[in-house]
């Protein structure tokens, strides 16, 4: 168990910089390569390399996995509220130009908006179907 | 809202299934499915009002105007379908909370429903859509949701036909994609309007023909159609009596819908028709379809999978009526698409009672069940009959105006094989009728549950409607004319 000194340290100073330039894509998407999918495989891959390094019970008690469940919902209801809000303003669904005053910051905070939508819906299912690969036959 | 309805009717399923993920409370979730339904109705049958007022309805996502952007089509054929399916989706809804109670285990049942309406909003967006891409992700999402929904019953066998039909629901796909890779190269369009127009000047071409092969045998994979329908009668026989009764009403018939869209809308009656081989293919599929399946149907043990065999063998009538290609042919797969739908739907949630009140799943338990249960007995026979097709039954109006379409363009045969094949469904629909009415029950078989009332109500609606749409034929085959007339055959008549 103490073997893996080497793998446990490194991993962690990895851990903080695989999350960051998982922010760095999500944000940076919509000027450049990059966006919620990405964004989402590259969290959700710390996540799982946190798994492999400290071993599964103590990944689900740090990240529970009821909460990556409901990220999976979760994400598409961002999404969906993005297209009602511009339903409400009297714009088609997911017209963008709704959501402010110039359409083209509409268009800026539309993106965002959905791409994170992509994002958290990213992590849970990755994490959770990784966590549902892991934690067979353990229960 | 009113002009919101083409995305509404897609969105409110969908949110619906996300709301019930997120809020996974038992009896709240039936709430919210049911409100969804309802309300996907509402905005369903209010799209088909506007379409039969104002025409094609074109409405344009996020505000991209079509071709760039996608578009949701909406015209007097797709709405039709997409308010029969609503409407259809919603019955089996109201009857599903007893149901799944008993079936699924508890903390399955949000997630059934879940994937219940992420499958309904997935169907209804391939209908409303208008892009060929859009339709493939509508189409991948309710698979995904329907392997869930197969996967989920209590017989472990489901497991097995939801892989089964992961792989072949993903080839499909697959194929379907490749299809559409070569239209958006031929045309530089994934609107289907606009490649409608690109394609009316190009030169019929190899390329070409080979997008129209694909694209028919990837949704053919969806449909069932005969040598491409092994997935089918044991993802029906698995899943959860509530999961086939929707599938087999809901999910075969918008995969022909496409089909037919594809054939008539996007590639065009000249283009696909003056094709012999074509032609050929699609008829003798459809008859050997009858004829096969049928045959099969008559050696199941399995009562839900002996219906899922003839639910292949029906949609070979369908797709009869597409190979036919004239008016009274069309009509008939149009008119068939909606009865069947009905049928299926009365059979499959009648067989659901049946597993309710004794766990019945195979004939022979079903000696003497019109002395023990003759409410569910006498809404098996009805609709098993409407399946054969006995005049006063929907099954007849169908099979009339494809008989209709096959003497009008000639072709003896295929009305001699309708005359067989509905020989075949007497034979395996006689057998149960029999065991139902002229056999004395077995010993044990005592009626365990008491069937709730929402249950009985909805498989003798669903009977009743299988006899009142075979009667007066004026919301059905009134309207399927009018989709016919404006929609697929506008330029030819």
């Amino acid at each position: 168990m103490r073997l893996d000194l080497l793998l446990r340290i490194s991993s962690k100073i990895f851990l903080p910089f695989i999350i960051l330039f998982a922010f760095y894509v999500q944000f940076h998407g919509d000027f450049g390569p990059g966006g919620g999918f990405q964004a989402g495989v590259i969290f959700a891959a710390g996540v799982i390399l946190y798994t492999i390094i400290f071993g599964i019970k103590k990944a689900q008690k740090d990240f529970p996995e009821t909460i990556f469940n409901y990220m999976i919902s979760l994400g598409v209801l961002i999404f969906t509220v993005t297209g009602l809000i511009s339903l409400s303003k009297g714009f088609n669904f997911l017209d963008y130009d709704a959501l402010a005053h110039y359409p083209k910051h509409g268009q800026h905070i539309g993106i965002i908006a959905i791409e994170l939508g992509v994002f958290v819906t990213v992590i849970g299912s990755m994490v959770s179907i990784f966590y549902a690969f892991v934690a067979r036959g353990k229960k | 809202m009113n002009e919101h309805a083409p995305a509404l009717v897609v969105m409110l399923p969908i949110i619906g299934a996300v709301l019930i993920m997120l809020i996974r409370h038992n009896n709240l979730n039936w709430g919210i499915a049911l409100l969804s339904g309802i309300s996907t109705i509402y905005y369903s049958i209010i799209l088909y009002l506007n379409a039969r007022s104002v025409g094609t309805i074109s409405y344009a996502m996020g505000g991209w105007e079509p071709p760039v952007g996608i578009e949701y089509r909406i015209d007097e054929f797709n709405s039709l379908l997409i308010a029969l399916i609503a409407i259809v989706s919603f019955l089996i809804l109201v009857y599903a909370k007893s149901s799944l109670n008993i079936e699924l285990k508890k903390n399955k049942i949000s997630t059934f429903y879940s994937m219940y309406l992420l499958c309904l909003g997935g169907l209804i967006g391939i209908l409303s859509t208008g892009d060929a891409f859009n339709a493939f992700v509508f189409l991948e999402i309710s698979s995904l949701a329907t392997y869930v929904i197969i996967s989920m019953g209590n017989d472990r066998r489901g497991l097995l036909a939801a892989y089964q039909y992961l792989i072949i629901g993903t080839i499909g796909a697959t194929l379907y994609v490749i299809g559409v890779g070569l239209i958006f190269i031929i045309t530089g369009s994934l609107n289907l309007y606009d490649i409608s127009l690109k394609l009316a000047d190009i030169e019929l071409y190899r390329p070409l023909l080979a997008s129209l092969a694909f694209i028919t045998v990837g949704i053919a994979l969806k449909i069932a159609l005969f040598p491409l329908h092994a997935w089918l009668p044991n993802a029906y026989a698995f899943a959860p009596s509530v999961g086939t009764a929707f599938l087999a009403s809901t999910a075969t018939k918008v995969a022909i819908y496409l089909l037919i869209k594809y054939l008539y809308l996007v590639y065009g009656f000249d283009l696909v028709y003056s094709n012999q081989i074509f032609i050929f293919v699609v008829l003798s599929l459809s008859i050997i379809a009858m004829f096969g399946a049928s045959m099969i149907a008559i050696f199941q043990r399995n009562l839900k999978k002996l219906f899922a065999y003839s639910s292949v063998a029906q949609i070979g009538y369908i797709t009869l009526g597409i190979g036919i290609a004239n008016y009274s042919g069309l009509i008939g797969s149009t008119v068939h698409i909606i009865n069947h739908s009905i049928i299926k739907a009365a059979i499959f949630l009648a067989i659901g009672c049946l597993v309710f009140s004794s766990k019945i799943v195979n004939i022979d338990q079903l000696a003497g069940l019109g002395k023990r249960m003759p409410m569910v007995a006498v809404c098996i026979t009805v609709s098993s009959l409407s399946l054969i097709g006995v005049p006063g039954t929907v099954g007849f109006i169908s099979k009339w105006y494809l008989v209709l379409g096959s003497l009008e363009q000639g072709l003896w045969i295929v009305v001699f094989a309708l005359a067989v094949s509905s020989i075949l469904a007497l034979i395996y629909v006689g057998r149960i009728i029999e065991l139902i009415w002229f056999h004395t029950p077995v010993g044990g078989m005592v009626s365990q549950n008491k069937i709730p009332f929402e249950m009985i109500a909805v498989t003798v609606l669903m009977t009743i409607a299988t006899i009142y749409f075979g009667i007066d034929t004026r919301l059905t085959g009134d309207l399927a004319k009018i989709a016919v007339e404006n929609v697929l055959l506008g330029e030819q008549l």
